[in-house]
């Protein structure tokens, strides 16, 4: 049994950060029906996300949206918007990452559902909150990135350098599902409904806690080093180096024992733990051109039975071809209503044991429309 | 207010960074986590610094992740501790531990054994790398796991070799998914009255991280990801005009949106690129079309034209401009916690609100041991 059996989770979100969070919570057990706009559907079908179409539609949306039922609807149009409301009646869970207002002129807003549904948990995801200056641009991931100081911790010291994955996004779905939950958890003790907001401005600054923490304390921007950074607040040899064949990562060590290790003469002056941050320039230039002179695995054959914390650096090619990632079985086969079949990964958590899999694939826009009509119609949904 | 998770019991045997963030979650909605933790040095996180900063006897990273927590010391292998440890988990709702496989065997605090003490307990686990595997022995630290998941090979410019993204994102995703896992477990165990094992890795979390892009390489005939020749490129597998830029006086970041709007607005010719595929293709060459001309007008003047025509555009803040701005102020993100001696550290709030409430807690880490005894008192530990 899945925790999240015989939920019913009402999904008007789109893009990456909303959706995201229904991928959890549908792959948790849920039903997650996605409510689309007749036509076009959400917006991540067609626009921007990849130049890769799978069946159609973009992979990103195949990769987000699997497990999920769509029903489609004109949220102006009266008819429709009835069938709605008779959906989110049903719901446990309600959600959307619509910017403020716009629920509300719509009339889906939690109050609204809250009159009819009183132990509704309802969600809604926004780029920087209800408040403020910022309340109204637009809520997108490079953006939140360069407007929170993020794009000055990776890669080395120079311009702005953006993480290359859309991670605010995801990791406010991903604090949307926690507050869900929780609220899931206290509602199956006290029957209580609740609103939970996140926003992709307070994920940006969570996700930077320690650093924002350490600047609070010492009013230091981040330094990243001149070569081979990997995190700006960390002394060498943290970092990924050049070999003879290829890269690899080095992460805690002292310089003392690394120079045996290595046999690298240039390293034995830096004895003290504080020359590791302080001139961590200068190890770090001495260790990448060492490096270089034998290949990862000699290294890592010297490294590795010494306890010292290294490791090879893989693209997904090597990854997925070595026996460490297929012990895991991470990659899942899924399937459209339609017969056509992809692959993808699955949902990261373990519950008792069992992976969490589904064969569900995503949803042609509006296929479930009509059962879930039928459904209301009998009074069933 | 009443939080969500009031009146939840959560040991917390775990160390470091990925479980003790999803105790600090479950902490700020409001449970009541204890640390348990070895007595005088406490867990071994408390000595893990950036910039060798310490605060109140242990490292300021410790505090960060540890506030609104409390301690209680016990040595494990002392069978009068332990005997203590397993009267308290016998009371607890959830009990978290990243030790390597083998380790709670050992000291008799498997979840075979816990389940015979607490037969409702929600018992959390936390590998590097999952229990099974040829890597499962390895140490689970986050530079390693980034370095082999593949996550390396999307960030920065594709001259720029394997770069990591510069926090420790497998044990913060890592973390996140504990907390999920640990309350869909809950709500499990409330309908089923028993006892839940829940179980992530660093790996399958920065695996997850990936989700999107790695479904693209699994269904494009596994092709690797290309990041752009360019400077400031802002992710592999998105098209131009996305990245940073350079401008007269700073940087410009230009998110995806229409091309042919953009160029009008940045009065740039990109009439040749009249496909959407075309966007994607000759990515590279569109962006230093765009940068030329972006590098004639200030950050701002260049966010006076954009901005009005909603073009997805920002300038980029570092924190000492970031955490000063009226916009951060007004979501009210930091907060202070006391120490022990009435000093205040400021930090970060949890960035999840509840029924229009912003969750604060003035409560700082713990050391070692501070509430063994009024937790021995509350939960009748050390009676017949």
């Amino acid at each position: 049994m899945k925790p999240l059996e015989d939920y019913l989770v009402v999904d008007f979100s789109q893009f990456l950060s909303g959706p995201s969070a229904g991928l959890r919570l549908a792959d948790l057990g849920a039903r997650v029906v996605k409510i689309e706009r007749p036509e076009t559907g959400d917006i991540c079908r067609h626009l921007y996300t990849s130049n890769v179409i799978m069946n159609g539609e973009s992979s990103v949306f195949h990769a987000i949206n699997r497990n999920k039922e769509s029903f489609t609807a004109d949220l102006k149009n009266e008819t429709d918007k009835q069938h709605v409301w008779e959906l989110v009646k049903k719901a446990d869970v309600v959600m959307h990452n619509y910017r403020p207002g716009v629920m509300e002129r719509l009339g889906f807003d939690y109050e609204s559902i809250k009159a009819v549904n009183p132990d509704v948990i309802y969600g809604e995801i926004s780029g920087y909150g209800d408040t403020g200056p910022w309340k109204d641009k637009p809520g997108q991931d490079l953006l939140l990135q360069s407007l929170t100081g993020l794009t000055w911790l990776s890669g080395n010291n120079g311009g702005p350098v953006p993480m290359g994955l859309s991670i605010i996004d995801m990791l406010a779905g991903t604090h949307l599902a926690q507050g869900l939950l929780a609220c899931l958890v206290r509602r199956s003790i006290k029957g209580e409904g609740a609103l939970v907001q996140v926003s992709m401005l307070e994920s940006a600054y969570d996700l930077q806690f320690e650093a924002v923490t350490t600047y609070y304390y010492d009013g230091l921007l981040p330094q990243r080093t001149e070569k081979n950074n990997a995190h700006a607040y960390l002394g060498a040899p943290y970092g990924i180096y050049k070999t003879a064949n290829g890269y690899m990562a080095l992460a805690m060590g002292s310089i003392p024992q690394l120079a045996q290790l290595l046999k690298c003469d240039a390293l034995l002056p830096y004895t003290e733990v504080a020359q590791a941050f302080h001139q961590r320039d200068e190890i770090k230039a001495i260790l990448a051109d060492h490096l270089q002179s034998d290949t990862t695995e000699s290294w890592l054959s010297i490294l590795q039975p010494a306890d010292i914390w290294c490791a090879e650096v893989m693209n997904w090619e090597t990854l997925m071809q070595h026996e460490g990632f297929k012990a895991l079985n991470m990659i899942q086969q899924v399937q459209m209503q339609d017969g056509y079949q992809y692959q993808t990964t699955r949902c990261p958590i373990r519950i008792d044991g069992e992976l969490l899999t589904s064969s569900k694939g995503s949803p042609a826009l509006g296929q479930d429309t009509g059962n879930i009509l039928q459904e209301i119609r009998s009074g069933v949904a | 207010m009443v939080k969500p998770l009031d009146g939840l019991v959560v040991l917390e045997f775990s160390q470091f960074m990925a479980g003790p963030t999803a105790g600090l979650r479950l902490a700020d909605l409001g449970a009541r986590v204890i640390k348990i933790e070895r007595p005088v040095k406490g867990e071994a996180g408390r000595q893990i610094t950036i910039r060798n900063i310490f605060v109140d006897g242990s490292s300021l990273v410790f505090h960060t992740i540890n506030r609104n927590k409390e301690s209680y010391a016990a040595d494990l292998k002392d069978p009068e501790d332990l005997e203590r440890v397993k009267k308290l988990i016998a009371q607890a709702d959830v009990m978290t531990h990243n030790f390597r496989p083998g380790v709670m065997e050992k000291i008799g605090l498997d979840y075979q054994t816990v389940q015979t003490i607490n037969p409702r307990i929600i018992y959390g686990v936390v590998t590097g790398y999952g229990s099974e595997g040829p890597w499962a022995a390895r140490p689970g630290q986050d530079l390693l796991i980034q370095s082999l998941s593949g996550l390396t090979y999307l960030t920065d410019t594709h001259d720029a070799g394997p770069v990591p993204f510069g926090l420790a994102v497998a044990d913060i995703m890592c973390g996140a998914h504990f907390v999920q896992g640990i309350l869909a477990a809950l709500i499990k165990r409330n309908k089923t009255q028993k006892s839940v094992l829940v179980e992530v890795s660093l790996l399958e979390s920065v695996l997850d991280l990936q989700f999107e892009v790695i479904t693209t390489h699994l269904n494009d005939g596994r092709k690797l990801p290309q990041r752009s020749k360019n400077k400031g490129a802002g992710h592999a597998y998105l098209s131009a005009p996305y990245g940073i830029y350079r401008t007269a006086d700073a940087y410009l970041a230009l998110a995806m949106g229409n091309l042919h709007k953009i160029g009008e607005a940045l009065d740039v010719d990109l009439s040749d690129y009249g496909s959407r595929e075309s966007w994607f293709e000759q990515r590279d060459e569109i962006i230093d079309k765009l940068a030329l001309r972006l590098e004639t007008k200030t950050t701002a003047e260049w966010l006076a034209i954009l901005e009005p025509l909603d073009i997805w555009c920002s300038e980029i803040l570092t924190y000492a401009q970031s955490l000063h701005h009226e916009a951060f102020a007004a979501m009210g993100v930091k907060q202070n916690v006391v120490l022990s001696d009435n000093q205040e550290l400021s930090t970060t709030r949890c960035p999840i609100r509840i029924d229009h409430n912003r969750l604060y807690s003035p409560v700082a880490a713990p050391w070692p041991g501070q509430q063994t005894e009024i937790i021995n008192q509350q939960f009748n530990l050390t009676g017949a």
